[in-house]
């Protein structure tokens, strides 16, 4: 649940000043570490009295304990869930909030070509200190087999959205294969970008995620998507007792933002459809692996049926066409170790991949450009941990994202070159929770992570890398 | 110059990741004091459990209410009751052995995976079997009575017989003679006269079940679990073994009465009651007084 928006402001400090300010973070760190035994959502800590480690690998990411206590509608199951249980004055809510210094680098980022003899794209190095926005968590039941979820999430300036707000009909007719949820939630992934480890920028959501191709050089596809991004909807889910097996469905109001403008409003009357479903195992020792896969089928309007003043007018989208995302994952443990791998496959139409609208005033006849087609593409994720402790994680994750079809191929008047968007992602980053108990979370949080994607500096459209190293206090109470 | 300033920035990267990585791995290895019993080893089936590998365990899911030494004290145990258990006296509630005696490490693998209803004890069913029985070794590293005792053999559980309106009648009159009322009420709400006088062996208060609000039990959700329950009693608690008292076919009696209580659990038992007159009069008053609030309190 934990978005940093980033500022782009930052402090004017560069060169030996800002690797001063490393080490300075770093002694900082040193001296604020504490030597307490180590932990999630503190307020199901809290009520429970259980440390954060035992439904968090690290938190936010869940282990398997914690992901049967979240499918079980945040419930334990031994007859002290209801809020009747606790104290009259007990407030499931939780606040996330991390104070970071930064430094972030592009190779390429669009300047005046006044200050930029020759050119329009300049190297542009920042760094300084920073906060990323609050995430006020609610949750938890409402009553025996009834649970809720609100989340009011800010950017750095407090400026409030809500990201999350569900409620569930849990273990319905005394069976945990059938719980409905409705509302605005994070699709059942099975590996949660919500819960993800990383916090920069580039690695605080996964590549695959959010991928959308170009249309053309230096054009973005009009449609945003991402996967990841929460969703508005109504989701069956049913798990085994012991949660090796889930499977869930979900039906979706198209709600990422409409063409590019008003974000969590439906744009179109049209629905979306997503699937999961793993199966864990036992393999000897090493612990519980999960195999699975996930489908998302979707459709987005093209062009809108009705303007005012030349605007489009929200929810009169039209001219749907559709999108599919899918993949196969597998979770491995060994021990301590744990590897997540995944393959992604992507398709839009070709009205999407090309920004042409399928009828209405601009296009009649809904043609299509010459050689126009649907751009596909391949990815992959390895993300990869090692848990020294319950208090200490090591993190690292690579992504790679290839185009299999272009939206213009070669029979446009400007093809598009094969490997345009082709992304690659590399990310190392370690956690370190001074304390761990059932109260409150932190973590001394270091990251690095690189991007490199073909094609897509903003004037040139050449390859674009962009790096981000972040020190920060991750806390939540 | 340019290599120069380079190399210092990932010189500083390095040591921004590496002293905390140093430091952390450095806390990560404190112990915790010393135990009775440095090593020891689970049995369960063709399972083997480790306390070596159930140590990581213990100091991710269970240190925080049983404490780091095992008895009990962890640092949430004031906000808990019942309290935690207490690994160094080593007293356990549910066992298929006689009171008084240890139980079988297969009770303990079958409590970690079933919980305890009504107490903050989860079921740890999520883990791996593996998993729960390195757990079961590692708690028994807390006392030297798994060194200088044996567990009892399981009690041996006879063939349920065939319920019939005379064994619940029979259970019914058992009950009142055996006073099972006194702690547990008339009507098994656990509202007895003897109730709110209990504690266990912290001397903490503790309440009687009530068989009104559940099905499941502590020690089990079946019938042979609440057989077991009246021939080993539950120990550290108020509840006694009744091996002594009544015979095993009279245990089963007591058995099939007792789930007339739970009205609101459909049960081969309580359909035959509510058969009878007596037991549907019985029924029908206990379920027009008290209606499901839906509060999550009632079943």
């Amino acid at each position: 649940m934990h978005l940093l928006l980033f500022s782009k402001r930052f402090a004017g400090v560069t060169g030996r000043l800002g690797s001063v300010l490393v080490f300075s973070v770093v002694v900082l760190g040193l001296c604020l570490l504490d030597c307490h035994p180590a932990q999630g959502i503190p307020a199901f800590a809290r009520k429970y009295g259980l440390p954060c480690s035992a439904c968090h690998e690290s938190w936010p990411m869940l282990n398997w304990f914690g992901q049967q206590f979240k499918d079980n509608g945040y419930q334990l199951g031994n007859d002290r869930d209801a809020p009747i249980f606790q104290q009259p004055a007990y407030w499931p809510a939780t606040f996330r909030i991390t104070p970071f210094w930064e430094r972030n680098s592009t190779n390429k980022q669009q300047v005046d070509t006044a200050t930029v003899p020759g050119g329009a794209e300049a190297k542009v190095t920042v760094n300084g200190f920073n906060w990323s926005g609050l995430d006020f968590h609610t949750g938890g039941t409402l009553a025996k087999n009834f649970s809720f979820y609100c989340l009011p999430s800010s950017d750095e300036f407090a400026s409030f959205h809500f990201e999350s707000v569900w409620a569930r009909l849990d273990n319905i007719g005394g069976s945990p294969w059938f719980n409905i949820k409705l509302g605005k939630f994070e699709l059942d992934n099975l590996l949660s970008e919500k819960r993800i480890l990383t916090l920069t920028n580039i690695a605080g959501v996964y590549e695959n995620y959010h991928f959308q191709p170009f249309s053309s050089k230096g054009v973005p596809e009009n449609y945003i998507f991402g996967i990841g991004d929460n969703q508005v909807g109504l989701e069956y889910m049913g798990h085994s007792a012991d949660d090796r097996t889930r499977i869930s469905a979900a039906l979706l109001t198209a709600s990422d933002s409409p063409l590019g403008a008003q974000p969590d409003v439906p744009y179109a009357s049209a629905y979306n459809a997503y699937f999961a479903a793993s199966q864990g195992f036992q393999v000897g020792s090493l612990g519980v692996q999960r195999v699975g896969g996930f489908a998302y089928i979707g459709q987005a309007p093209t062009y809108y049926q009705y303007t005012l003043d030349g605007v489009g007018v929200p929810g009169t989208g039209a001219g749907n066409k559709g999108f599919q995302r899918y993949g196969i994952l597998g979770i491995w443990y060994i021990k301590n170790f744990d590897i997540t791998t995944i393959y992604f496959r992507g398709h839009d139409s070709a009205y999407l991949g090309t920004n042409t609208a399928s009828g209405g005033p601009t296009n009649p006849t809904g043609a299509l450009p010459t050689g126009a087609q649907a751009p596909t593409w391949n990815g992959g994720l390895f993300e990869s941990h090692y848990v020294v402790s319950p208090q200490f994680i090591l993190i690292n994750r690579y992504e790679l994202v290839r185009m299999s079809q272009q939206a213009f191929g070669a029979a446009a008047a400007v093809p598009n070159p094969g490997n345009l968007g082709n992304a690659d992602v590399l990310t190392f980053g370690m956690r370190y929770n001074p304390f761990m108990n059932s109260r409150a979370g932190m973590a001394y949080h270091a990251e690095y992570a690189i991007i490199w994607q073909k094609g897509a500096s903003p004037v040139t459209n050449t390859n674009l890398t962009t790096g981000n190293l972040l020190l920060g206090i991750d806390f939540d109470f | 110059m340019a290599t120069m300033k380079i190399a210092k920035f990932f010189v500083n990267v390095a040591i921004a990741f590496l002293l905390p990585a140093a430091l952390a791995a450095q806390q990560a290895d404190q112990t915790p004091a010393a135990k009775p019993n440095p090593h020891m080893e689970a049995h369960i089936g063709k399972l083997v459990g480790h306390s070596e590998a159930g140590a990581a365990l213990y100091y991710r899911y269970c240190w925080g209410c049983h404490g780091a030494r095992g008895d009990g004290n962890g640092e949430n145990a004031p906000y808990v009751t019942p309290t935690p258990r207490n690994f160094v006296a080593a007293i356990f509630k549910c066992r298929s052995t006689v009171t008084g005696f240890l139980p079988t490490d297969e009770d303990l693998y079958n409590s970690l995976y079933r919980g305890f209803i009504t107490s903050n004890m989860p079921s740890w069913k999520a883990l791996t079997a593996q998993n729960r029985a390195d757990l079961v070794a590692f708690i028994k590293t807390f006392s030297a009575r798994w060194v200088t005792e044996k567990p009892a053999e399981p009690i041996k559980v006879p063939e349920e017989p065939k319920v019939t309106l005379e064994s619940i009648k029979h259970g019914k009159e058992l009950s009142t003679k055996l006073e099972c009322w006194k702690c547990h009420g008339p009507e098994g709400r656990g509202d007895g006269p003897s109730a709110s006088t209990l504690t266990d062996s912290n001397d903490q208060p503790i309440r009687p079940y009530n068989f009104y609000t559940g099905y499941r039990f502590k020690c089990g959700a079946t019938n042979h679990d609440l057989y077991k329950i009246f021939m080993t009693g539950v120990d550290g608690t108020p509840m006694p073994s009744f091996a002594d008292v009544v015979k095993p076919e009279e245990a089963w009696d007591l058995v099939h009465y007792l789930r007339t209580l739970q009205i609101w659990h459909n049960s081969p038992e309580l359909a035959l009651w509510e058969g009878s007159p007596e037991g549907a009069a019985i029924v029908k008053d206990e379920r027009t007084r008290n209606r499901d609030t839906g509060s999550g309190i009632n079943p």
